[in-house]
């Protein structure tokens, strides 16, 4: 199992924890994942409500670590003092950071990501940056002291899955030795199993988990293929071929022509 | 004086940011603070001073992806 800054999940899920019907559901959702991480937020608390303050006992219940990110940052500013509040608020080092460059993908700036990256780091963050597929800037990255990358499957909340295979897996083969959990635009179990089959270490979702019809029943099936994905790699999988192989033994077959 | 407090304006009498977070109501919850943009961190808030137009940001937990 990959080590994330030190810590090595049994289940290498990292769940989201926004858009559930109803904090019972959230609640149910991770614990029949059976994630050891879920990601978190911060938003402007006005004095008379608490949501946050209710929210905050609903996740300590849980028992999971906490993952908060620099969501919606577009700044290299506003993402480096979103995640010094969150480290104060969440008493964690680990931060997921954001920063976005374009409205419509949400894909990542990342040179406001580098720079961010390597701010962090240097005050002690433990950074996993959401970045794309690109190798040159996961370099850069991992110059700036990140332990850990996550490049995105496909947009925030897309569902379409792993949009560029082969730049996951170039950037696997590059970084033979980084963590690597696929961050974004996973929809469906099997793309899950797909990225684990490339040999990421990690998948991190949300959207396609609390907006399902029955969120727990899809966290539990995230769950399963994340697990099947993995153990497909470690089994070694076949070359895929062009042409027919049959695999029933021609040799002693009877004669019928 | 005048602040804004996560984007709205607020009178407020405190001098520092700790007076003006208890005069808010924020007083024992769990939240971080941001004076113009920059992080305050909880144990300095008691020593930062505060002038007319300044912008505080008040943040807690929330849920996210």
């Amino acid at each position: 199992m990959a080590s994330f800054y030190g810590f090595e999940p049994g289940n290498p899920l990292f769940l989201g924890t926004a858009q559930y019907p109803s904090p019972a559901i959230l609640t149910d959702a991770v614990k029949r994942s059976g994630a050891e991480v879920v990601t978190v937020s911060l938003r402007r608390e006005s004095a008379g409500e608490g949501a946050g303050q209710a929210f905050w006992g609903l996740i300590r219940e849980l028992g999971v670590r906490v993952l908060p990110n620099t969501a919606g940052c577009h700044t290299v500013k506003e993402a480096v003092t979103t995640a010094q509040m969150a480290r104060e608020v969440f008493g964690t080092d680990w931060i997921k950071l954001e920063v976005i460059g374009e409205d419509d993908t949400l894909q990542p700036d990342v040179v406001g990501l580098i720079e961010a990256a390597r701010i962090l780091s240097d005050d002690g963050f433990q950074v996993f940056p959401y970045t794309t597929e690109d190798i040159v800037v996961a370099g850069r990255l991992v110059d700036a002291g990140c332990e850990v990358l996550m490049p995105w499957g496909a947009p925030i909340g897309s569902g379409r899955g792993l949009n560029n295979p082969y730049g996951l897996r170039t950037l696997r083969r590059h970084f033979p030795d980084i963590p690597l959990v696929v961050d974004a635009g996973i929809g469906l179990p099997s793309h899950a199993a797909q990225a684990m089959e490339l040999g990421y270490d990690g998948i991190l979702l949300n959207t396609a988990v609390a907006k399902a019809g029955d969120p727990a029943a899809m966290a539990e099936a995230f769950a399963l293929a994340i697990r099947a994905g993995r153990l497909a790699l470690e089994a070694q999988p076949i070359e895929a071929r062009d042409m027919a192989a049959p695999s029933t033994p021609v040799m002693g077959k009877a004669f019928l022509a | 004086m005048t602040l804004l407090l996560n984007g709205a304006p607020q009178e407020i009498a405190g001098r520092t940011l700790a007076e003006a977070l208890a005069e808010l109501g924020f007083s024992g919850r769990i939240v971080a603070t941001a004076l113009n943009g920059d992080f305050v961190p909880a144990r300095k808030r008691a020593e930062t001073p505060l002038n007319d137009g300044d912008r505080i940001e008040v943040v807690s937990p929330m849920q996210g992806g």
